[in-house]
């Protein structure tokens, strides 16, 4: 599977995004806690742009003993990419959107050799 | 150079462009050949927040001018009475990133962020709304609504609606006031641009009243529609008991709706004016069934309590138009075609993206359903408000260069109707 180069390991930033073009294809590649992924950069909702938006944790209802709603946290560990066009969720580690499976970001297999990340694509 | 042509785009560098948001939708206009129809969006918004500064300049009153220049427009935070986070807290990036948006010094600023937006998308003419305004139909202060509405209607007729022939509006109507709706009607009903008028569905008035009756005559003689635009407001008192914004959104923007709809059917204004079209503007189209089912069925124990009406409640329904956004599109596909065929979408639905609020919708929402002929596509993207508002079906100055350049390279192309 042909390879593109994307970046010298740590010229993203943890956190970043960059968007490479492969043919007609957008895929962009995301940094996060020293590792990459990459996904197309297309919401299968309406077309979006997926990859620009915001990367945001789970929020998650903290629910106590007897039913009691005791506040509000994020799992920082399911971070999830948002589409900026409507706010549509989806699994960083996965593509998969939050709650329908069934929808996912298109995801690349990202390749790190000789202190270079690549895509295959 | 040019985005599309680098190889790479690293975000964080990046500044906001609307162009550059909406890039996916410009291919989809493109794939699909939106230039073979003409599209025009009937509920779009800008925010007049921007421009609320040269706004307040229109203000009659100088007592309440000076008080909308040192108070401003928009909503005061997360501790304001509404306290809405409709941006979902920054996931949907134009809301916070929107003013950083940088635009030449002419045209307009919010000419030119409506015509990029429409361009991407595909949409020939669209019929723009204000923001946060819509929310002063919660003033309890009625003279200031009056106040404002008549200036704001003042600076778009003068800065907008004259300059950039393909932004229209259906104006505000400060509803509380009925008497200053009908000189609102008087003043700007001949002006450019100037395609009906709107009242924002959060007046907790009664539509029925008496004295309202003067400006729907005035509507249906000037043969300009009345627009229903949903809204929500925390401030309900049913509302108040919900705590996530999707609640109060999801049932907020619906039930305003039906609360006047309600209304006008029993108190039989489409028998009382029957040439006044009515538009219900961003209530999505799922309330249309329910609300059809429910009065049908108790219209047919109860005729007496609607004696104007001669038909069923449904039926008049089926004369008025609604406007397509929020499409409610998430699994339900038999469903949306039931109610495609009890609205009788392919005369009275109008497109509209609501663009550039969070549930915006795009062309292809449309374009791309399975169940509606392309005949039907066409009516509801374009030619239904095309009739509706008297429009020349111009074309934008990119779906006409799209055309040339296919004419040039020999493809064919069917022209816009």
């Amino acid at each position: 599977m042909p390879e593109v180069l994307v970046c010298k390991d740590g010229e993203i930033k943890d956190g970043d995004v960059r968007l490479i073009r492969v043919g007609r294809e957008e895929i962009g590649v995301i940094r996060h806690r020293d590792s990459y992924y990459a996904y197309r950069n297309l919401c299968p909702h309406q077309g979006g742009p997926a990859c620009e938006g915001l990367r945001m944790p789970q929020v998650v209802d903290r629910i106590g003993e007897g039913g009691i709603l005791l506040g509000q946290t994020f799992d920082e560990d399911d971070m999830h990419i948002v589409c900026p066009w409507h706010g549509y969720e989806f699994h960083l580690a996965d593509g998969c959107h939050v709650i329908d499976k069934r929808l996912r970001l298109k995801k690349y297999e990202v390749v790190k050799r000789g202190g270079e990340i690549f895509v295959a694509v | 150079m040019n985005e599309h042509t680098r190889s790479f785009r690293d975000l964080s560098a990046e500044g906001f462009d609307t162009r550059t948001l909406l890039k996916n939708a410009a291919e989809q206009a493109i794939e699909r050949r939106y230039e073979d129809l003409f599209i025009v969006d009937v509920d779009s918004h800008h925010y007049e927040t921007e421009a609320f500064k040269e706004i307040a300049e229109f203000i009659d009153d100088p007592v309440l001018r000076h008080e909308a220049k040192f108070q401003g427009t928009s909503r005061g935070g997360i501790s304001s009475e509404s306290g809405s986070y409709q941006e979902l807290a920054g996931r949907i990036t134009r809301y916070p990133e929107r003013k950083n948006e940088k635009v030449p010094s002419t045209p307009h600023r919010d000419i030119v962020l409506m015509e990029r937006w429409m361009d991407q998308l595909g949409v020939d003419m669209a019929v723009m709304f204000p923001t946060p305004m819509l929310n002063l139909s919660n003033c309890p202060r009625h003279e200031v609504e009056v106040g404002l509405a008549r200036g704001y209607n003042r600076w778009l007729c003068d800065t907008i609606l004259d300059k950039e022939p393909r932004i229209k509006s259906m104006l505000y109507l400060p509803f509380h006031d009925p008497e200053a709706c009908y000189q609102i009607i008087e003043e700007f009903g001949e002006r450019k641009g100037v395609v009906g008028f709107m009242v924002t569905a959060t007046h907790y008035t009664r539509n029925y009243q008496n004295p309202y009756m003067k400006m729907y005559a005035a509507l249906q003689e000037r043969n300009l529609p009345l627009g229903f635009h949903a809204a929500f407001t925390w401030a309900d008192q049913s509302l108040q008991l919900t705590n996530r914004f999707i609640a109060v959104h999801g049932l907020g923007f619906t039930w305003c709706n039906m609360l006047h709809m309600a209304n006008w059917l029993v108190n039989g204004m489409p028998e009382r004016f029957p040439k006044l079209k009515t538009i219900w503007i961003e209530s999505g189209l799922a309330w249309l069934p329910f609300m059809m089912q429910r009065l049908d069925n108790e219209f047919m124990m109860r005729t007496s309590d609607a004696p104007l009406l001669k038909r069923k409640p449904s039926e008049y329904m089926r004369e008025m138009y609604f406007t397509s956004q929020p499409m409610e599109m998430v699994d339900n596909r038999k469903a949306l075609e039931v109610t495609f065929e009890m609205i009788n979408a392919p005369t009275q639905l109008l497109y509209s993206s609501d663009y550039p609020h969070w549930d915006m919708d795009l062309p292809s929402t449309i374009y791309d359903l399975p169940f509606i002929d392309m005949e039907a596509k066409k009516n509801i993207l374009g030619r239904n408000a095309q009739k509706l508002f008297n429009l020349e079906p111009v074309l934008s100055p990119v779906k006409q260069a799209r055309l040339a350049a296919r004419k040039a390279a020999g493809v064919a192309g069917v022209a816009a109707e």
